[in-house]
């Protein structure tokens, strides 16, 4: 079973690195682009577990290492 | 006294503190390896500076999950010091030793250069010996010492005096221009509530020596060694 999570700055907190890119954006002459947000893409391959469960092991998983919930939200997506 | 240098696989800082401890402090001192799980013998624990585990995922936060953490979060419940340089800051803060978090340098650089601190609380075990308002030089060598926490906790930080150091210009302003990294409150070392759990991005162990352009890092050492014979 094939994981996907996604990791991103929480809302408020700063993000210089999406800052800066937002700043190059414009300086290329994208306009329309009014925030940026740089964050993280991990893919997790996982055997032995059915999909319900793996939910649960992942949110986990994310809570105990891969996101920090001081400064981070994450999303996961189960491909099923 | 008796040292603990915390060595996690990517620590680089942990021979200054060693060399400091042994021949400018004379005072006894260990390598603690990660995978050690007794550090009752010790009066006070290092975690030093470095990379550890190349900072992957985020800093600290992988060496927080070592064997030797859960030894060292023990021996911080029972009131024993440690202190945190810089690498070993995140991963206090990582082991929710100390509140908050890092983020990247607001800059986007590796800042390496020597910075002014003011001493905002001189009555812990790591400041005994300045006084309040006094400003140190000490260098920073850091990417991510951008230092956030919520409201609350910022609040809570303040009213408990547990800010200890703060970012300022050389004669003792704390301003926006005196800031390196973007921290909040210009926050460059905080305690945990029971002060002895100190965490703070410049290095101390790279000013203690006349040599290397600063003693003001001898002010640290100095007040712990003073705490530990009841002095501080």
């Amino acid at each position: 079973m094939k994981v996907s999570v996604f990791v991103s700055p929480k809302q408020g907190v700063l993000d210089p690195a999406g800052q800066a890119t937002l700043g190059s954006l414009k300086s290329l002459g994208f306009d329309e682009v009014s925030d940026v947000r740089i964050g993280k893409y991990i893919t997790l391959r996982l055997e032995g577990i059915d999909a319900d469960q793996a939910e649960e092991r992942v949110r986990e998983m994310c809570e105990r290492l891969l996101a920090n919930p001081i400064i981070e939200d994450f999303r996961v997506e189960i491909e099923r | 006294m008796k040292f603990g240098v915390v060595v996690f696989p990517g620590s680089n800082c942990e021979m200054d503190c060693y060399h400091v401890i042994d021949k400018v402090l004379r005072e006894e001192v260990d390598y603690v390896w990660h995978q050690e799980t007794d550090v009752s013998r010790y009066d006070c624990l290092v975690l030093p500076g470095g990379f550890s585990y190349g900072d992957y995922l985020r800093c600290g936060a992988i060496a927080r999950f070592s064997p030797v953490m859960e030894a060292v979060a023990d021996y911080a419940r029972e009131g024993g010091l440690v202190i945190g340089i810089c690498n070993g800051f995140q991963i206090l803060l990582e082991a929710g030793l100390l509140p908050g978090a890092m983020l990247r340098n607001t800059c986007l650089h590796f800042i390496c250069r020597f910075v002014d601190l003011r001493v905002e609380n001189a009555s812990t075990p790591w400041t005994n010996a300045a006084a309040v308002g006094q400003v140190l030089r000490i260098p920073i060598a850091h990417n991510e010492g951008n230092y956030t926490a919520d409201a609350e906790t910022l609040r809570e930080l303040r009213e408990q005096g547990r800010i200890i150091l703060r970012y300022c210009a050389p004669d003792g302003t704390v301003s926006e221009e005196a800031n390196p990294n973007g921290a909040m409150d210009n926050i460059a070392g905080i305690c945990n509530e029971g002060f002895n759990v100190f965490g703070l991005m410049p290095h101390p162990e790279r000013a203690s020596e006349a040599l290397l352009g600063s003693t003001d890092g001898m002010v640290i050492w100095e007040s712990i060694m003073a705490h530990y014979r009841g002095k501080g």
